[in-house]
């Protein structure tokens, strides 16, 4: 056995061994300060994605359908929580982070940024959306990190639900009337580059890729995500009968995969930067629902501070 | 129809109409409670609460045995036909609007479902069995933010003291029995709701006091909604709830 001295080194070496990090073992300052980012903004990410999806609550076309909406959303909620307590095993409070969300300093997923127009987006977004989500998690369930990969493991079972139910709502819709079909084409036409945007920039032009395949918090480059996920949907499209909006869009022999036509990546860059069609409407509506809290949340505590005062002066009595 | 079958669909419909609305309102704060937790725990009371719709609306087509299904109901009557309480169409205003306009649904709802145990509707009952569980955690729930926030800071009790006064003339209409609850062939089945009137008044006092508020006096008690007749909010709530099943009439969701 080779003898390991530095701290740094024996870090490395677990995670070599594909051995999980603990919240109680050493570990770099960057590493803790990279698994802090990525997961809030992944908690982030769940908690402004129940807005888009939200909007359609009282809408949903079915008791049925009305069900299985509210449950999603609620679920979004409960993976929040999760990743929230994942990143607070860093030594990060919740309240801190979320501020770091409402100042606009701390991002989360831009796809939430585009407006849910029509039903038919709901079932978009389970399929293509939370499609993708997954192809970026289910790698994340081995992640170096123990607590966000045992949050990931209860995640993507309940993300492989809803893209399930997603899916479900548009072969109903592609089943249905002309009108019907016509609006789940739509919303393919809508969210289908949105949804490749979400696993980032190009290889060559991610920032945190390299060292975060090295510490094994990322498995799989961007592109090698992009690429499952578009070889994984195109058929589904087909089934629908709808058509994914890419002309280059065609299977390559040789190479056993699909050819895609290039990304905007101006408008990816615009909505990253705050100017997508919902990004402030997002965060307005987040902000307003922290505002509006306050006084609840200051209650809370005024209350449980009086119990717990109460229970004291009592004890003392006896 | 025969015409007992119909009172008996009246009344089904009655029930299922509160549950709904209520549910309905809940579900708009999906996404923008005070706290994730509040956040979830008011969305699972607005399943709870659509669910237990969903089951009174398969009993009403049942009853009818037409070929209507549970979505004919929420999604294809005008409002005079609607028959819940005025309170369950209140608007969610802040939060603490939220917790007494659910505090005095569950004060009612649980006692209602307690007494509809014995119903000698078989249905009934064993709907009534399955719900009770359901509004014994929503009672426990709203009771304990009812005092946690009354009896909070000054800010939040000024809130609830508020919202008592803007909501207290609607608590009373569940306790009052609406043309369909008095018919004859209904006893036995429905519940007498004056007969819960005094224990639900009781809680809802009881926590009151625990919580520190003054229950203001109302001279007049607002009623209507199980007779048909609403507050403006109503329309909006189906303009919303019914658009899709409108714009394209009979499709498949």
């Amino acid at each position: 056995m080779t003898e390991i001295t530095s701290l740094e080194e024996r870090f490395q070496a677990k995670i070599d061994a594909d051995q999980r990090i603990e919240p109680r073992d050493w570990m770099p300052e960057k590493y803790r300060k990279t698994l802090i980012r990525q997961i809030s903004q992944h908690a982030h990410s769940e908690i402004v994605g129940m807005l888009p999806e939200g909007n359609w609550i009282t809408r949903a076309p079915s008791l049925r359908r009305k069900l299985g909406l509210i449950a999603k959303v609620q679920d979004e909620a409960g993976h929040g929580l999760y990743l929230y307590s994942a990143a607070e095993t860093l030594g990060v409070e919740r309240d801190e982070l979320i501020d770091q969300l409402h100042i606009g300093k701390a991002k989360y997923s831009s796809i939430f940024n585009y407006p849910t127009l029509t039903w038919a987006d709901i079932g978009a977004i389970g399929w293509l959306v939370d499609g993708a989500a997954i192809m970026n998690q289910v790698p994340l369930c081995r992640c170096s990190y123990g607590p966000y990969a045992r949050a990931m493991v209860r995640v993507c079972k309940e993300e492989s639900f809803h893209q399930r139910q997603g899916y479900e709502i548009m072969l109903t819709l592609c089943e249905g009337s002309p009108a019907q079909k016509a609006m789940a084409q739509d919303a393919l036409n809508r969210w289908w580059w949105p949804a490749l945007m979400m696993f980032g920039p190009n290889d060559a032009e991610s920032t945190h890729s390299a060292q975060s395949m090295a510490w094994k918090i990322k498995r799989f480059s961007n592109d090698e995500l992009r690429q499952r996920f578009v070889d994984m949907t195109k058929p589904q499209a087909d089934y629908l009968g709808i058509t994914i909006p890419d002309p280059d869009l065609k299977w390559d022999e040789e190479k056993q995969k699909h050819d895609f036509g290039e990304i905007d990546w101006d408008e990816f860059w615009k909505v990253v930067k705050g100017h997508g069609p919902c990004n402030k409407e997002r965060l307005a509506a987040r902000v307003k629902a922290h505002e509006e809290g306050q006084w609840v949340r200051d209650a809370a505590v005024a209350y449980a501070n009086k119990k717990v005062n109460k229970i004291s002066n009592n004890s003392q009595v006896a | 129809m025969d015409k007992n079958k119909n009172i008996l669909l009246q009344y089904v419909l009655q029930l299922a109409d509160n549950a709904m609305i209520l549910g309905q309102r809940l579900g708009e704060l999906c996404g923008h409670g005070p706290i994730l937790e509040q956040d979830i725990a008011i969305t699972n009371i607005s399943l709870d609460l659509i669910g237990e719709a969903r089951v009174l609306y398969s009993y009403a087509a049942e009853i009818e045995g037409n070929g209507k299904t549970e979505d004919d109901y929420p999604y294809k009557r005008d409002i005079l036909d609607w028959k819940n309480i005025l309170l369950v169409e209140q608007p969610n205003g802040h939060f603490g609007h939220t917790i007494v306009r659910q505090f005095m649904f569950d004060c009612y709802h649980y006692y209602h479902l307690t007494e509809m145990r014995n119903s000698s509707d078989i249905r009934l009952a064993e709907i009534a069995k399955k719900t009770i569980k359901e509004a014994t955690y929503h009672l426990k729930y709203s009771s304990e933010w009812m005092i946690r926030l009354g009896d909070g800071t000054e800010e939040s009790h000024a809130k609830m003291q508020e919202a008592l006064s803007d909501l207290i003339r609607f608590f009373d209409e569940a306790f009052i029995p609406s043309k369909i609850e008095k018919e004859e062939s209904l006893k036995g089945i429905a519940v007498d709701c004056e007969r819960i009137r005094n224990r639900a008044w009781e809680k809802f006092r009881s926590v009151c006091e625990e919580a520190t508020l003054k229950i203001p006096e109302v001279e007049y008690p607002q009623e209507g909604g199980k007779n048909g007749l609403h507050s403006e909010q109503l329309g909006f709530i189906l303009a919303d709830l019914q658009f899709l099943q409108r714009a394209y009439p009979n499709s498949n969701w």
